[in-house]
């Protein structure tokens, strides 16, 4: 699980992604103004890595994750998937006929085993729909195909002629796991993979995915909430604000070398379960403001402790501190810097 | 008086359906002092919201309290809650004023068609004799001390219009009207974010600390735990297989199941060379119980004697577990 991502080798660019999505008023539907979900992200995706996606509800990390699979269409912007072996193609201008071979590459996870699930169709039936649609035709070989994929995700052969109602929560998300991984996809979009799950479940869950990233040379694009779970999985982490990246770094660095003081706020208001690890809370005031109408300037200016004039006028650049690509949104890094997380109390005086 | 709000001695509720028997909560006894936190800690099923309404007497009508005693020790004496009709006078006078509840999920546990301030009026409505002016002002003064910005205009909001940490302060408001003795919180963070949790958690140790409220929180969340706690109990499949202070359930767990739940998530700052070990298996079906130990089939320490239910064990005054090996799984560092 551990080392670095490999140097250089992007599966995909993203360059000032952009989901918009209209609010309708009125008799008319007029537009009476836009939820900018996801509002300019630029990010590099390198081959063989697990990127964690966190933030707190409705920063857009789920809206981010759907527009990389074209399942929400982005409002402007460049995805840019890259094969590996020299073709390089922009999601956002193919139609949804010419998708279908770049569908085959990246697949997704949903959050909710429960309703991720046709429960009116058999394991086998809900597993053999992309085998059809790429093509295996004989019947024989499709049963051969999703009983490997079972095995591979921890369950039975004969669990195919179940429906999901037999299933436990657990046992559902590694059925959901299987349904991405039956067309050999390179990259997967894990949305929320275990939130939905009972603790004692959630590793088994975690587990599987690293064996199977270890097995298959897998890529993913891990979304949560949950800043312990990405800490131990992810080699990189992008935290998000209001539908913008405001920090990006290894999964060391962030943690040992906090930028941002969102991410500072975030970090600290984790309760721990160790009595030794206690840091001093940074409580944020207030609640993440509307994105339909973010505040000018920084977005997190209202809610920081470091905000000055030119942090309500001007929005941060996402610019690079330090040598290992540890990128961050702020206005004020060196003053943030010299607080510290574990400072806290001696910079409120 | 007693240091002691509410005792909890044996209960067992068993809840009915098809003709079948969910022993959902079977034999549990803790006590709850008064201006501390008890952490009910575990799993969906295990019992622990069960045991929160058994408290309440707020059990679901196909459902019973077998046997135990409830005591709540109030100014006025002792009374056994387990013994008072559910929906008598005596129990909606304490439901509420002496004993309140906060739930899990504001959205649902709030009325969509009664504005915040009237919910809230309407515990002090009942439950005392003060004028309508005097309850108004007490609304906006509790919005207040909750901290929710422009308490005058969110007591004519409905719930819609409030966020989900501003939903679940209206909430504790409306638990903390009549100033309980007890407040029992059902996971009342689940629904929240963490930076929301965070202001929700500092709410509440302010509330101890400035009423002496006797708290029982129910999570799953041993983080939770580590910041609130001052007394543990972990429960598993309706019994409570571990209790003691937080630094005896977190420093030197006993139980099988509290060491396995302590190392199956990630904790932060601890980095990517942590061990996380799933626990193998799930929950088994309440309906088909395993004999003994309900905890036996999933257990690393399990033996023979394992089929039979364990008796407890008190391995320190206040620590204790319901455990045959428990000195092995000490032994085993």
């Amino acid at each position: 699980m551990t080392g670095s991502p490999p140097v250089a080798d992007p599966i995909l660019t993203l360059r000032d992604v952009k989901t918009h999505f209209p609010v309708r008023k009125g008799v008319f539907k007029t537009t009476a103004g836009h939820v900018k979900a996801v509002d300019g992200v630029d990010l590099d995706v390198f081959r063989g890595e697990v990127l964690g996606l966190v933030g707190e509800s409705g920063c857009g990390k789920t809206t981010l994750g759907k527009s990389i699979l074209q399942l929400v269409r982005p409002t402007a912007g460049q995805i840019t998937f890259h094969d590996g072996a020299g073709d390089d193609v922009d999601l956002q201008d193919l139609t949804n006929a010419d998708l279908v071979p770049y569908r085959k590459k990246l697949q997704i996870v949903f959050q909710d085993p429960y309703s991720s699930l046709n429960p009116a169709f058999t394991i086998f039936g809900s597993l053999e729909d992309p085998l059809i649609k790429y093509g295996v035709r004989p019947r024989a070989e499709r049963r051969r195909i999703v009983g490997d994929l079972l095995e591979a995700v921890n369950l039975r052969r004969d669990h195919m002629d179940h429906y999901p109602h037999e299933f436990s929560g657990g046992q559902r998300q590694r059925i959901g796991i299987a349904r991405a991984l039956a067309i050999e996809p390179d990259l997967i979009v894990c949305d929320e993979p275990v939130s939905a799950l009972d603790v004692s479940v959630q590793a088994q869950v975690l587990q599987l995915l690293m064996e199977l990233k270890a097995e298959r040379g897998l890529t993913y694009i891990f979304i949560t909430h949950d800043l312990s779970v990405t800490e131990y999985l992810c080699d990189r982490i992008a935290v998000m604000y209001l539908g913008r990246i405001v920090e990006l770094a290894d999964a060391d660095d962030l943690y040992a070398n906090t930028l941002h003081p969102y991410t500072q706020a975030l970090l600290s208001a984790i309760p721990v379960a160790d009595l030794d690890k206690k840091t001093d809370r940074i409580v944020l005031q207030g609640d993440v403001p509307s994105p339909v109408n973010p505040p000018s300037g920084c977005p997190f200016h209202p809610r920081c402790r470091f905000a000055t004039e030119l942090c309500k006028d001007k929005v941060p650049p996402l610019r690079p501190f330090g040598r290992n690509g540890h990128l961050a949104a702020c206005h004020r890094v060196e003053e943030v810097m010299a607080a510290g997380i574990h400072s806290d109390r001696a910079a409120d005086g | 008086m007693s240091d002691i709000a509410l005792e909890v001695d044996d209960i067992k509720t068993y809840i009915y359906s098809n003709r079948r028997c969910n022993k959902a909560i079977d034999g549990v006894s803790f006590s709850i002092r008064r201006g501390k936190t008890l952490c009910i800690v575990g799993e969906s099923g295990c019992g622990k919201s069960i045991t929160a309404s058994s408290i309440m007497q707020l059990l679901p009508a196909l459902s019973r309290i077998e046997g135990g005693s409830i005591t709540y020790h109030s100014d006025a004496g002792e009374i056994r809650i387990d013994k008072l009709p559910r929906n008598g006078a005596r129990m909606r006078a304490i439901r509420g004023s002496e004993i309140a509840m906060i739930f899990q999920d504001p959205m649902t546990a709030l009325n969509p068609v009664y504005t915040v301030g009237f919910q809230i009026a309407e515990n002090l409505k009942y439950h005392t004799k003060m004028t309508a002016r005097a309850i108004r002002d007490r609304c906006v003064a509790l919005l207040r001390h909750m901290g929710i910005p422009l308490p005058e205009q969110r007591v004519r909001e409905y719930p819609h219009s409030l966020s989900g940490g501003m939903r679940q302060r209206a909430m504790i408001a409306m638990a903390m009207a009549c100033n309980p003795k007890i407040l029992i919180a059902d996971e009342p963070t689940t629904a929240l974010d963490v930076t929301i949790q965070a202001q929700i958690f500092e709410l509440m140790n302010r509330l101890k600390a400035e009423h002496g409220t006797a708290i029982l929180l129910i999570t799953h969340d041993m983080g939770v735990v580590a910041e609130l706690a001052d007394d543990v109990a972990v429960m598993y499949m309706g019994k409570i297989v571990e209790a003691g202070t937080v630094d005896d359930i977190l420093r030197r767990p006993r139980h099988p199941y509290t060491r396995a739940l302590l190392s199956s998530i990630p904790v932060l700052g601890r980095g990517k060379n942590q061990s996380i070990r799933p626990i193998r298996g799930s929950t088994p079906d309440p309906y088909n119980r395993p004999p003994g130990c309900q905890f036996a089939p999933r257990c690393d320490f399990a033996t023979e004697a394992c089929q039979r239910m364990p008796d407890e064990t008190f391995v320190a005054p206040t620590h204790r577990v319901l455990c045959w090996n428990h000195d092995r799984v000490a032994a085993s560092g």
